[in-house]
Order: C-alpha cells, then structure tokens, then sequence
C-alpha cells in the first residue's frame, strides 16, 4: 500500500494459480465527492468482476463491492484513495473502475441532485 | 458525525403508517416540519426533490434500510430523521428486498461534505447486524433515540 506508483504489481503463487493484485492510485473528482449514487455505481461495476477489489485511504480498506463499506469512506472531492484489485480479472476490473472516477461517476459539477 | 448531529429526535417515528415510497417520504419530511426542522411552505418541495433524486436511483441501499435525501436552499445545515416501517416498503431497493428502516436527510446545497459525513455514519453503523435488528425492533420513538445515542456513544451492544 505504501507502493505509491500508478500501478503496482506483487504476483503471489497461492495453490499452484497465479493470484496477481494490481493498485492504482484514483482520485474524486466529482464535487459531490463518493456519495449514495457514486458509491452504488462504483459497487455495482466492482460486482461485475471475480477479483477482490478493495479501496484504501488513510484510515481504513474497504470492500468496493459493498455499498456500506463505500459509503463509509465519506470521500469528498479530492480525495485520494488506492485501488487494488486480486483475482484473475484484476487488471480489467482496475481498468473500469478507474475509469469511473475519471468519468466522474457521470456527474456534472452544477448538478443539484445528490 | 454522530446521529445527534443530525437526527431530529422529536421527528422520529418508529411505527410510519405509509405503505408507498411517496407515503413514507412525505410522512418523514411531514414530521420534520412538525418538528419545526422545516418549514410548513417548504414540504412539498422537499418531497417533489426528494422523489426526483429517487429516479435517478434508489437510495434503498440494502439491509432493509434507505436514505432518501435532497438538497433544499431552505435549510441552513443538515437535518434528518429516521423512520422505522413494521411491514416493510417496497422501495426499489438496490437488493429488491422491501425497506424497514429510513433515514431521511435534508442537507444545505453548499455543504456536501456534511451529507458525505451523515452518509459514512449511517453506513458504518449499518454493517452492525444487530443495531439495523434493534432499530428494526423498535417498539417507541425513544427506543431508536436511545440506539442512536449508544450507537454515537460506544456502539451497539447487542
């Protein structure tokens, strides 16, 4: 986790599969940082995958695939927060999931609805 | 932020009498006024706001729980209550399970960070099975009062 650069990788051979973990670094961009409907789209993609995905900030790592656990991040905009992914789809799973938050959880900054 | 932040104790209800997303929503925002969180002028768009930003997905987030929420320029911070429903409503929950418990926030436009607060809050208490189940259980107002002060003070102790 303290391995800051953009991706990272550490291969572990767990039962004879290659189990790889891959992290990327995201940030919130959307004014309204990660609330109710960010954090549902964000743990819907996160369901989509087989790999474990986890979100990490400063105080806590959380499952991404649970809404509760999103939520309680309480990530506003400009937080930063770590990716990691483990499983066989693990890079994709990173991939879409960056892409959300660059996409701003499809978000405009003079949006009223929260 | 702690539910005292918040939560209007004398708008909790622990029996609600709606059986519909509007029902629940309005009775919630109804009893906030009668609370005098918010004004009596201001009810109808609270709930017509409240209403929109469910189309856009609900906030039944699973767990028998939902957040319904809106920003409204009538309030200067952030006010909520919370509701429990005996039978369940049928709230286009994320997981389709029908919803027993409610919190409803009303949050100033300016002040995202607040309604994020109000948000981890409520989440992290929820992954509590058993305070969701006592909240659930209620049988008066001041029973969730009381959760909701041990849950701000020291967690639920089941």
């Amino acid at each position: 986790m303290n391995a800051e650069s953009p991706e990272s990788v550490r291969d572990a051979a767990a039962g004879g599969f290659q189990v790889e973990t891959v992290s990327r670094e995201v940030v919130v961009i959307n004014a309204a940082g990660l609330h109710a409907r960010p954090a549902d789209l964000l743990a819907r993609e996160a369901r989509k995958w087989q790999s474990r995905i986890e979100l990490v900030n400063d105080a806590q790592r959380v499952d991404g695939k649970s809404i509760l656990d999103v939520l309680t991040l309480a990530a506003e905009a400009g937080t930063r927060l770590l990716v990691e992914a483990t499983g066989p789809d693990a890079r994709e799973a990173l991939d879409a999931i960056g892409s959300l938050f660059e996409r701003r959880f499809n978000e405009h900054e003079n949006d009223q609805e929260s | 932020m702690k539910f005292s932040d918040f939560v209007a104790s004398e708008a909790i209800r622990s029996h609600v009498h709606a059986g519909s997303k509007e029902g629940v929503v309005r009775e919630m925002a109804q009893s906030l006024v009668d609370a005098g969180k918010i004004a009596a002028a201001d009810l109808e768009g609270i709930v017509k706001a409240i209403l929109k930003r469910e189309e856009l997905g609900s906030t039944g987030i699973g767990r028998g729980v939902a957040v319904p929420h809106t920003k409204h320029p009538s309030v200067s911070k952030l006010v909520g209550t919370v509701a429990v429903s005996q039978e369940g409503i049928d709230f286009q929950s994320l997981d389709g399970e029908p919803v027993q418990l409610f919190f409803l926030l009303v949050s100033p436009p300016d002040r995202p960070g607040d309604h994020l607060r109000a948000l981890e809050n409520i989440s992290r208490q929820l992954r509590d099975e058993s305070f969701c189940r006592l909240l659930k259980a209620a049988k008066e107002p001041v029973d969730i009062q009381h959760l909701l002060a041990e849950a701000d003070g020291h967690g639920v102790v089941s």
